[in-house]
């Protein structure tokens, strides 16, 4: 499959590069941070994000969606990822979807997809509950009951947790505590009775938060997939996450790039441009050449989730292991290269150094997918 | 002809007088000839295959599924032709393109001098007119195959007033003449690769002029985002075809919970071959991109620098994992050589340094000092 954009995904990045650039601009993100919005993201730009069909970008026609495929899904991330936009994106139209169209039944699918597509219900995933990534090590119990399962556990970092009207919950219902079999997937509506959802405050200002579960019954219909054998759904799930973050990330570094080298070729000392130094230009033309590799493994990845391919998670982890080191090397360049300025709150590159770090770390961090990489070679 | 290359020795480079190593190479080098299949995308009357770029990427991904070994190293099908197609006469085409494809004339490249490395344009070897022909006088230097090869295309100064860059021409020179002659130097694996070449009063015709006289620098530079791309892409060519943690895991073992011996070494191992498997899906979106009619241009540096600096990363590992084995000379022999080899990657073809440059300034747009 030839590594470049259709002309239809070329259309959505052109599409979605306006819309952001003009309708979500860094500025909005500042705005909700220094106003402490209850939401964490703006409902009138959602609400827009809603009618362009964003939302439904994995949903397939039948259900209300648009069906554009992962490598569509990529590129609203990465231009999301230029302009900082915060918003249930990722959670809801990213791995909500994927979910849902994977592994839902009929029912769940008819339940779910419409109003996920149509703007109407916000998705969450609880994985982790330890200080880092790591779906397989989770103590949270699923124990069948008369008419579902009762659940019981406490999940950290749950992305836009607290605006979720549906959580996407693993817990265990067989095996140890590392197993991969005996693991469960549950579509849990947020509203049930003993959930108690605890909102973070995140360095980089987006939405996070602590989910406990005591004692939740639900009913089987929320069962995703068979009783014990989600982990590979989970897996899958967690891809396309990483997938997207990759791309989210490499428009960010794109960015700092882009950012950097205006200041550079305007600032003067010593009476000329610094961008004129070669210490500068080959610190720029270093990252420029790392963020274009990181490109190609974003683009590889998301085609690989379309394509189902059996390297599916090799090529992924590439990817958020790869992007997540260049985006952070592109923010920290970024800094350095804007001098005294680069450490102020007025300029906006400190946004980007404080997203990358936490979209580095969500869903597995760049260490984490280097060593599961070197697993899935066999050393 | 399954087998990868093992060492330089191995691989077949033509010219008048040939030699291989076994009758397999000659015959698949004929056979391959016959097809056109040496320079895959060349037009058919050139001795090419005549094939699209989609079709080429088709036959190199089969060969390289088969394991096929490349049947002809040939510094005329990597740089020089491309250079003729763009920028050469018909006559020219005719002349020189076909023995190339069939590996029957071997070209050197002459394009470095002793006070002209990455300051190319600054070169000073001299070129006249002399009745119907030119006389060449001046020293190139690090002539890769300069002893084994039949002819040279050499960067002269054709016009001594103009400024640095409007006074070079590239020209085609036979180097079975007595004005040329050549004296291999000695590299630090203890090989020679590469060649003093001298230019006395050698003779040239006028028609071996390529593109329009003093204006060589176009042609040269065109040139030379070929051979970025040739030195980039096959450093990591070659890497991908064994992934480097299966030659770490034999020589390093694997411990009681399945992984690598050595944690440190693993460390770097995984960063390396992260960095190669995205690279090299690098090379394939640029070479994507350029038949979408994106153009490659100034991105050749940018995978010449990066290509190059993963391959010194990966043999740097390779002697770290093969331990005291790799120090003699004797036993593990070639990992030594190509370690030692790999360290001319980053000079050759514009060091490191002029790539960040090039980057710098034609893609990033800053601005001079
Ligand atoms: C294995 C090998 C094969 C080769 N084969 C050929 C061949 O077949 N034909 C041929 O013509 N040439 C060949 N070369 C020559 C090669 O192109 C030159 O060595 C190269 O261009 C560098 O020139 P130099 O050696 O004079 O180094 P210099 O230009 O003197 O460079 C020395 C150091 O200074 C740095 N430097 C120089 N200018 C700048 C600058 N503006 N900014 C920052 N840093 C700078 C360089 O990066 C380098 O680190 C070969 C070289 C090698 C190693």
């Amino acid at each position: 499959m030839a590594m470049v954009l259709s002309d239809e995904q070329k259309i959505l990045r052109d599409t979605a590069r306006t819309f952001l650039q003009t309708s979500a601009p860094i500025d909005q993100l500042r705005r909700l941070r220094d106003e402490a919005s209850a939401d964490g993201f703006d409902r009138k730009t959602w609400e827009s994000v809603v009618e362009m069909g964003w939302t439904g970008v994995l949903v397939p026609e039948d259900h209300g969606g648009v069906g554009m495929g992962h490598v569509a899904a990529g590129v609203i991330a990465e231009e999301m990822g230029r302009t900082l936009m915060a918003s249930p994106y990722l959670s809801t139209a990213v791995m909500g979807a994927t979910a849902v169209v994977g592994y839902g039944s009929a029912s769940q699918c008819n339940k779910w997809l419409p109003p996920l597509a149509a703007g109407s219900l916000n998705v969450a995933v609880a994985v982790d509950e330890g200080r880092s990534h790591s779906p397989a090590s989770i103590s949270t119990t699923a124990q069948p009951t008369e008419r579902g399962f009762r659940i019981s556990g406490s999940k950290f970092f749950v992305a836009d947790g607290h605006v979720a009207d549906l959580i996407l919950v693993s817990a265990r219902s067989a095996g140890g505590p590392n197993d991969t079999n005996g693991i469960s997937l549950f579509l849990v509506p947020s509203a049930a009775s003993g959930i108690e959802i605890q909102r973070q405050t995140m360095v980089d200002s987006r939405n996070s938060a602590t989910v406990r579960l005591e004692g939740v019954e639900v009913d089987a219909e929320t069962l995703l997939g068979e009783a014990g054998a989600g982990y590979s759904a989970l897996e899958h799930v967690l891809d396309a996450g990483r997938a997207c973050l990759a791309a989210e990330m490499s428009g960010s570094a794109q960015q700092c790039l882009a950012q950097t080298v205006d200041y550079i070729t305007t600032r003067q000392q010593f009476g000329q441009p610094i961008g004129s130094f070669q210490a500068l230009q080959h610190r720029a033309a270093h990252l420029f050449a790392e963020i274009e590799i990181g490109r190609s493994a974003v683009i590889r990845a998301l085609q690989a989730l379309d394509a189902a391919s059996d390297d599916r998670s090799l090529i992924v982890s590439v990817a958020k292991s790869k992007v997540g080191w260049v985006a952070q090397l592109a923010a920290q360049e970024a800094i350095q290269m804007h001098g005294g300025i680069g450490m102020t709150d007025e300029l906006n590159i400190g946004f980007f150094l404080k997203r990358v770090r936490v979209a580095e770390a969500l869903y597995g961090d760049t260490n984490f997918h280097a060593d599961k990489f070197a697993r899935l070679r066999n050393y | 002809m399954r087998q990868p290359l093992r060492e330089e020795n191995d691989a077949v480079w033509g010219g008048r007088n040939p030699t291989f190593k076994s009758n397999e190479q000659k015959v698949w080098l004929e056979r391959t000839v016959e097809k056109g299949w040496t320079a895959p995308e060349w037009p058919v009357k050139y001795g090419g295959g005549g094939l699209s770029k989609s079709e080429g990427k088709i036959l190199r991904e089969e060969m390289k599924a088969l394991s096929a070994r490349p049947p002809l190293m040939s510094f005329g099908v990597w740089m020089l032709g491309p250079a003729l197609l763009k920028y050469g006469t018909e006559a020219q085409k005719q002349t020189h393109l076909p023995p190339i494809t069939r590996g029957e004339i071997r070209w050197a490249q002459g394009y470095s001098e002793p006070n002209s490395g990455s300051d190319l344009a600054s070169l000073m070897t001299r070129c006249e007119l002399h009745g119907d022909h030119y006389l060449i006088n001046g020293q190139k230097i690090w002539t890769s195959y300069g002893h084994k090869a039949d002819w040279i295309f050499v960067l002269v100064r054709t016009d001594f007033e103009a400024a640095k860059h409007d006074g070079i021409s590239l020209v085609l020179v036979d180097m079975a003449q007595p004005g040329v002659t050549t004296r291999p130097i000695k590299l630090l694996s203890g090989m020679s690769h590469f060649c003093e070449t001298f230019f006395d009063d050698a003779r040239c015709k006028v028609d071996n002029v390529v593109g329009d006289l003093n204006r060589g620098w176009t042609v040269a530079k065109y040139l030379l985002t070929h051979e970025r791309e040739m030195i980039g892409g096959s450093a990591i060519g070659r890497a991908a075809m064994r992934p480097l943690s299966e030659i770490v895991t034999q020589q390093v073992g694997l411990n009681e919970l399945g992984v690598l011996s050595d944690l440190v070494l693993r460390t770097d191992v995984v960063r390396t071959e992260i960095d190669s498997l995205a690279f090299l899906w690098t090379t394939e979106r640029v070479a994507d991109e350029a038949k979408a009619g994106q153009g490659v241009g100034a991105m050749s540096a940018m995978l010449k620098y990066s290509g190059t600096e993963l391959n010194k990363r990966r043999y740097e590992l390779m002697m770290y994992s093969a331990g005291h084995d790799a120090l003699t000379l004797g036993h593990e022999a070639n990992l030594a050589r190509d370690w030692l080899r790999t360290k001319g990657n980053s000079i050759e073809g514009g060091t490191s340094e002029i790539q960040l440059n090039i980057i710098a300034k034609r893609i990033l747009g800053l601005p001079s000092a």
